[in-house]
């Protein structure tokens, strides 16, 4: 038996030689055509596992393994997480491929997420044979009818002929406009026909064109609201990593002179040192920036959609604001915020136009207005009240962040930990942060770093809960056998924490099924899947665990017991405005009697 | 007719399943569909969903944007004014077995521009199209002679040629 993460060198003996790419015309069987679509859309690695209504596709990656790897996952859901955390660290279209009935119903809680954070996503589904469907067949299910609300587009291959333009259109959709996941279901007897293999040149699609340049009145129109006011704020989101516009948006706050603030899905799109960066905002964001955000008089909105979490309650949200918003998707503006100026277009193209329409003129200083931020800024920054005996969640944050200088790419699951990563992971760029936010999936961290660490030769953090880990806790197998980088830090405190926060607050601390207890043993977990486990119980042994379990190669898992019942500040509860959020009372003692 | 009534004309293209997003994407997003007719167009490749909902602008607008998302979506029209014409069909059996009712009946019918379809010596098979308001009219008109059946269509529209900018 091969040990844990070593290559089987038996199979690489029996490799077929090198497969040939297909020529126009050649007579192939559907299944190869899936494969040569892959092949033509760039991709040479995909997420999956195998099954019956499948088995002709995979039989064709088979024979074309020399140019595409695939990474056998343990659950489908990871397979679509892991091709989620792939697209996000690479800006490619991630892949996922998956058999019929239960295999395809395991990916839809991916579907959503990648649905929700626009993360561009192709997977392919074997479906029962034709004949069959509606039958209620072995492994039968309705996949486009469940999958429609959670995909932007999806397909049920009818025709072998209509695989090579099928591919071609999946891919185009995913990754243009606003990107998405697009899933085609092919029922095995549609695989397995022969036909001659055509590849489109280009998609033919006339109902879908996003638009990407602004309209020039309504950039005409932002520039004249640009000018009129003192206190302005950036509030970018995940559109502009999207679209790559980090240069124009430093661009724009350079030449305005004003702050920016990030969203959840935007972090690492500024750089985090940069005094005019104030944070994330939102329900766990920093004082500064839901400050700025309801202080403002104008607010300049990129590649974001108003988030529930970000606006807080809508009657108070940002009341003295002019507000100009920058979307790809038109079904964003006016959605949720009334705005003054919505333009509809790509981030980077329509930032890019503002620049070339505001008049040329030195930075305005915004003195008052700096003033007012820079006393936000030292009063309540974050902070957390020291702990010698235990160690405080946000402490390994801090220490995480002076050991990595926020250079790795770094996921996160859901809950406390993942708004503690938000405030205090400095990722260094875009592209660097993988997150759950618009569905707050747990078990999205573990399969997501996963995928994101097939192309880094640097290590890829995940940092996790105990309750979060186990939700895809079975792809360490995957990860341990393709010998990834991953380290993984369970931030364990023997609670769901948000949950038990929200009762402390909320439900005077009646903890209702919140409770973990320190089981299993993660060091234990590691080693029985052929990992490292490392553990770290008091603050004097954490850095040292840290720099070892980066120091040691390949998947590790750093157990660390932090104190229990840490919450997450500063919060603004639900129904409440920016300005009334909740600062740290073992922190900031007499914030709610400070004038402000 | 409520101020908050709005009819929409989609042009879709004709294959299995945009019928279901259309539908789903009300549903899904809590707006309602309160009517709802399509057939194919002219073009035997795209299909005509003329739809009625409720809701403020807001509402409606992002109704609009949302069905203009939808991949195979050619067109979303919110037909508004006076500028388009709108009509549903309305199939009723109504009694009328002694000669005051028949003339009753003949004289409804004559006024809502409708025609008889069918008849025996006890009842009439009639057809009436019209506005909304004009088939509530007539249903009123010829109910103390009994309905014994009723069906009605929802309605489908259409813009005046001169506003027409909805060619398929």
């Amino acid at each position: 038996m091969p040990s844990p993460g070593q290559v089987n060198t038996d199979l690489a003996e029996t490799l077929p030689p090198r497969s040939q790419a297909a020529v126009e015309g050649e007579s192939m069987r559907g299944a190869r055509i899936v494969i040569e679509g892959l092949l033509r859309e760039g991709v040479d690695l995909i997420f999956g596992y195998p099954g019956g209504a499948i088995l002709h596709v995979y039989d064709e990656l088979h024979k074309a393994q020399d140019r595409i790897r695939h990474i056998l996952v343990r659950h489908e859901q990871g397979a679509v997480h892991a091709a989620e955390g792939f697209a996000r660290s690479t800006g490619r279209v991630g892949v996922a491929m998956v058999t019929s009935g239960p295999g395809a119903t395991n990916v839809v809680t991916g579907l959503q997420n990648a649905m929700m954070d626009s993360t561009p996503l192709v997977v392919i589904s074997g479906q029962v044979v034709s004949s069959l469907i509606g039958t209620d067949g072995f492994q039968e299910a309705d996949v486009v009818g469940i999958t429609r609300p959670c995909t932007k587009y999806n397909y049920l291959v009818k025709d072998v002929k209509d695989i090579a333009r099928v591919m071609k259109e999946a891919f185009h959709l995913a990754r243009s406009g606003r990107p998405g996941p697009v899933l085609v279901d092919i029922p095995k007897d549609i695989t397995a026909m022969e036909t001659e293999f055509y590849w489109p040149e280009s998609v033919n699609l006339p109902s879908y064109k996003p638009t990407i340049r602004g309209h020039n009145l309504q950039v005409k129109k932002a520039v004249d609201l640009i000018g009129t006011f003192e206190r302005a704020i950036i509030y970018a989101g995940g559109g502009v990593v999207a679209s790559g516009a980090e240069q124009e948006l430093y661009e724009l706050s350079s030449r305005l002179n004003v702050p920016v603030t990030a969203t959840l899905m935007g972090l690492g799109c500024y750089p985090p040192g940069d005094p005019r960066y104030l944070g994330m905002l939102g329900m766990h964001g920093t004082y500064s920036a839901n400050m700025a955000m309801y202080e403002s008089e104008l607010i300049i909105a990129v590649g974001a959609r108003f988030d529930d979490r970000v606006t807080g309650v809508l009657s108070k949200f940002a009341p003295k604001a002019h507000k100009i918003h920058i979307d790809i998707d038109p079904t964003s503006l006016n959605k949720n915020v009334q705005v003054d100026v919505p333009i509809v277009g790509d981030a980077k193209t329509v930032l890019r136009q503002l620049l070339e329409a505001l008049p040329e003129q030195a930075p305005p200083p915004r003195e008052t207005w700096w003033q007012e931020l820079r006393s936000w800024l030292s009063r309540y920054p974050l902070a957390y009240k020291k702990d010698p005996e235990s160690i405080k969640p946000q402490f390994l944050f801090e220490e995480l962040a002076s050991l990595t200088q926020g250079k790795y790419i770094l996921s996160t699951d859901v809950g406390q930990h993942q708004m503690w990563a938000a405030q205090y992971y400095p990722a260094d760029s875009s592209r660097k942060w993988l997150t759950s936010g618009g569905l707050g999936t747990m078990g999205y961290g573990l399969p997501a770093a996963m995928g994101a660490a097939t192309r880094s030769d640097e290590p890829v953090v995940c940092i996790t809960g105990d309750g979060s880990f186990q939700m895809c806790i079975q792809e360490l197998a995957t990860c341990v056998h393709e010998g990834l980088n991953v380290k993984v830090i369970v931030m364990n405190n023997n609670f769901l924490g948000m949950v038990r926060q929200w009762q402390e607050m909320f439900y005077s601390r009646r903890y209702s099924e919140v409770g973990m207890k320190y089981f299993p043993d993660f060091k234990l977990i590691a080693e029985a899947y052929g990992a490292t486990g490392l553990r770290a119980e008091k603050p004097s042994e954490l850095r040292a665990v840290l720099e070892q379990g980066f120091a040691t190669p390949g998947t590790v898992i750093m157990d660390v017991i932090v104190h229990k019942e840490s919450n997450v500040f500063p919060m603004i509860p639900a129904g409440a405005g920016h300005n009334e959020l909740v600062m740290d009372p073992e922190v900031f003692t007499d914030f709610d009697k400070e004038p402000k | 007719m409520s101020d908050n009534r709005h009819l929409i004309s989609i042009l879709v293209e004709n294959s299995p399943g945009e019928l279901a997003r259309i539908v789903g994407l009300f549903s899904g997003r809590g707006f309602n569909i309160d009517s709802l007719a399509v057939n194919t167009t002219t073009d035997p490749e795209r299909s005509r969903v003329v739809l009625t909902t409720q809701g403020d602008a807001r509402v409606v607008e992002q109704i609009t944007k949302q069905l203009n998302k939808l991949v195979k979506v050619y067109k979303v029209h919110h037909l508004q004014g006076d500028g388009h014409v709108e009509r549903e069909l309305c199939l009723a059996t109504i009694r009328a077995s002694t000669p005051a009712a028949r003339d009753d009946l003949e004289r409804s019918v004559r006024l809502t521009g409708g025609k008889v379809l069918s008849f025996n010596r006890e009842q009439f098979l009639v057809e009436v199209s019209g506005t909304e308001y004009e088939i509530d009219q007539f249903l009123e008109m010829v109910r103390p002679l009994g309905v014994r059946n009723m069906v009605r269509s929802a309605p489908v529209a259409i813009a005046k040629p001169s506003d027409d900018k909805s060619e398929d």
